[in-house]
């Protein structure tokens, strides 16, 4: 019986204004134009599917079709929900997420799904950033299939993001010993290591391993290569990190991480400019179009369009209950609202379950801007006892002490 | 080994994606026993659902919409239900716009949904798309006059039922005070007792003999003190039961009223207590309190208005004790002289309710039924 809360906010009563901000964002976004229309012509064009997709979706459509008529096919069903994902992460589009988890559904809840399954099920928990969800569907599984390379690898990823490093090196290190993957596991141990203290080290092993394998799969290399310009630049290394970052990008394979992780970079070498060159066209990829939004800022030519489009995606996802962009609302929040208070708030919320270097970096920021050192201690202590090396962290990090 | 490639990239930690999660915005106002409805539904989940790309041109044009309406209507309101007390309310469709949202374009489907009565209560079932994206999720606004709900409708959560609590407080206020006024006046057992006790308010005894009062102010005053006595005390343990701090078995508490009727009754007839019957009132007003809060313990005491719907009660019990009174007195003072006042009512009607009241203390105390 009764309604069910829409916001389910125990906070304190700083949240409440992010709350009022949302709000009225609703608001807003609701009276400024959006009032439904009949359009007067037949030809006028509504919405676009993106003509690279157009085959592949009739393909996928006959497929799930097919499935229908056998919903308990296993290998089709994980067919199906494989070619989802990738378009999903592809175009960076959660509904694809949905879609393959609709073809899971006989396994989705049953207590010992099957492996093909499973592991499926764990990538789309770790999408929706439930994190402990997909480790634990993890741990299962590997129970089952001790040497199932893609499970090992997805709890390494979840766990460095959880920035549990001792656990996810041991993880990348396994990967190295499965057949196959050696290249990814010894990216794996590259990023663990850059973010546990050794990253010269790191840095040093991902260079000869691109060196050694020249024909690795384009993809592993993207991958190696964004972790050591990511390393470079945590290690104050800007040139050789903006020589490996041109490399990633003339691979010339569409990676909205590796755009991300360039455009944070030049922000901090102090290079608006390229960002807004850089991502442009960017402006459906809501964690693109706020670095785009901020670039655009620094360079004095703010765009009323882009915060308030970023406004209404952070308003729809807070109204649907979804708690995955904390980060950018708080970047959002500190960047283009100036509220410090409330993106200190939002940057502590999303603490609690991402603890990259971004997420530590913004946490930093916004206690640096409400003058609030004490907030920022969690964090603090995370960085010195997890030995992280990161000049521009630890630059923020002496700033915020001399405010005490 | 491809599939794994195509996968582990996806393993990276997401950025925060662009395109949102599947969403219909549904918002329903209810006038009087229909339900307006607008649900914004995203052309996306539509064409991924029935197809609506007719041409295969790679965009979805108004015209292409247009022609599939119908279907459209027929296929949304197939999976929403919205029932009041277990019948479902009838749609019909009024019209079809269009509107964007944050990640595109949605189809506006306008409707009414007829119900059966004017519900305090409704239920709402919501199955679109589920079966197809189980992470899409149907945001519900729904509106009463100035009352707004909100609920979240998801695969987990197919069914919401919202109550319209209508919490007019003076209304329940004055509905609570109507009770006690009409269980006062149909409550003969208390009428009675203080009847008794005030019938001699306009006489004073003089040895063996009834005289009629000179002085209406002392009459009054009497009165006065015997009302106040029995109104505080049955105030006191009114509240204390309705609030469940005093308990007493209901069977005590009716044989108690009935025998205090008897007791006051057969004062009349032999005075025992002649100017001190404020204390009777009030001593006996204790257990008529505690009758009055079954009364009201059988009513129902609402949670979120406790203390304003026992103090209404409370008010009507006193506003119709008033009312007695203020007729009983000038009648009484009138006819303090008379005869047939201080021999028939006076004597014989004490009697005659001292002989009711004892039957109701047998049938009360033994729990029998006489009449």
């Amino acid at each position: 019986m009764g309604t069910a809360a829409r916001y389910k906010s125990g906070r304190s009563r700083p949240l409440g204004r992010v709350l009022a901000i949302i709000g009225f964002a609703i608001l807003c976004s609701a009276s400024a134009g959006a009032a439904p229309f009949i359009p007067d012509r037949d030809e006028q064009i509504l919405e676009r599917i993106p003509t690279r997709l157009s085959a592949t979706l009739i393909e996928l459509r006959a497929l799930r079709l097919r499935l229908a008529q056998q919903p308990s096919d296993l290998s089709l069903a994980t067919q199906l929900a494989r070619a989802y994902i990738e378009i999903g992460r592809a175009e960076f589009d959660p509904r694809y997420f949905g879609y393959a988890q609709a073809a899971l559904k006989p396994w989705w809840d049953l207590p010992s799904p099957p492996p093909e399954a499973l592991v499926l099920k764990a990538v789309l928990k770790q999408h929706g950033h439930d994190f402990a969800g997909a480790l634990n569907d993890l741990e299962a599984l590997l129970q089952q299939n001790p040497r199932d390379a893609q499970a090992w690898l997805t709890r390494a990823v979840i766990l460095q993001v959880q920035g549990d490093h001792r656990q996810a090196l041991a993880h990348c290190v396994v990967l190295i010993y499965l057949p196959r993957s050696r290249f990814l596991g010894t990216t794996c141990m590259g990023k663990s290591l850059s973010l546990s203290g050794h990253a010269d080290k790191a840095y040093h092993l991902l260079h000869e391993l691109l060196a050694r394998e020249p024909d690795a799969r384009a993809r592993e290399r993207l991958w190696a290569m964004t972790v050591l310009a990511e390393t470079a630049a945590r290690l104050g290394r800007s040139r050789q990190a903006e020589s490996y970052f041109q490399q990633a990008l003339s691979l010339d394979l569409r990676d909205a991480y590796l755009l991300m992780a360039y455009a944070d970079f030049l922000l901090e070498e102090d290079q608006a400019a390229r960002v807004t060159k850089l991502l442009r066209q960017e402006t459906r990829v809501d964690g693109l179009l706020l670095r785009l939004a901020i670039a655009e800022k620094r360079l004095g030519s703010a765009s009323n369009d882009h915060v308030a489009s970023l406004r209404g995606r952070f308003a729809a996802s807070r109204e649907r209950g979804d708690k995955v962009h904390l980060g950018d609302e708080a970047r959002f929040a500190l960047h283009l609202l100036d509220d410090p208070r409330t993106a200190l708030e939002l940057a502590l919320a999303n603490w609690e379950t991402q603890r990259e270097p971004r997420d530590a970096r913004i946490v930093l920021e916004a206690a640096l801007a409400a003058r609030d050192p004490a907030a920022a201690r969690p964090v603090l202590e995370m960085l010195e006892q997890s030995s992280l090396e990161d000049v521009p962290l630890a630059a923020l990090a002496a700033r915020l002490e001399s405010v005490r | 080994m491809r599939r794994l490639l195509l996968l582990f990239l996806g393993l990276l930690s997401t950025p925060a994606l662009a395109h949102k999660p599947s969403d219909s915005y549904l918002k329903l106002a209810l006038e009087g026993s229909t339900v307006q409805g607008q649900w914004d539904i995203a052309l996306r989940d539509l064409d991924y659902a029935l197809g609506l790309d007719a041409d295969g041109d790679g965009a979805i044009t108004w015209g292409e919409l247009r022609r599939r309406h119908g279907e459209v209507a027929a296929y949304a309101l197939s999976q929403l239900t919205i029932t009041v007390k277990g019948e479902a309310c009838v749609h019909n469709v009024k019209e079809h716009l269009v509107d964007q949202h944050t990640d595109g374009a949605y189809a506006v489907l306008r409707f009414e949904a007829h119900c059966s009565k004017t519900p305090e209560r409704l239920g709402i079932r919501y199955r679109l798309f589920f079966d197809l994206d189980p992470q899409h999720k149907g945001l519900l606004n729904l509106t009463r006059g100035g009352e707004t709900h909100s609920a979240i409708f998801s695969a987990d959560q197919q069914t919401q039922v919202i109550e319209f609590v209508a919490v007019d407080r003076t209304r329940q206020f004055l509905a609570y005070g109507q009770e006690g006024i009409w269980h006062i006046w149909i409550g003969y057992d208390h009428i009675l007792f203080l009847l008794c006790l005030l019938l001699p308010a306009v006489l004073k005894r003089e040895g063996n003999r009834w005289r009629a009062l000179t002085s209406f102010r002392e009459a009054a005053i009497d009165v006065l003190k015997i009302v106040t006595a029995f109104t505080v005390a049955h105030s006191m343990t009114l509240s204390l039961a309705a609030l469940e701090l005093v308990v007493l078995p209901s069977r005590w508490v009716e044989s108690a009223i009935a025998a205090s009727v008897v007791l006051a009754a057969l004062n009349n007839l032999y005075p025992l207590v002649s100017g001190r019957r404020w204390i009777v009132a009030f001593v006996f007003g204790l257990a008529h309190g505690l009758g009055f809060a079954n009364v009201l313990i059988d009513l129902g005491l609402p949670r979120g208005s406790l203390l304003l719907s026992l103090v209404g009660f409370n008010l009507g019990v006193e506003v119709g004790q008033l009312a007695i009174v203020s007729v009983f007195l000038p009648l009484a003072y009138r006819m303090r002289h008379s005869w047939s006042y201080q021999g028939v009512t006076l004597r014989y009607g004490s009697a005659l309710i001292a002989l009711l009241a004892c039957v109701w203390l047998a049938e009360r105390s033994l729990g029998m039924d006489f009449f």
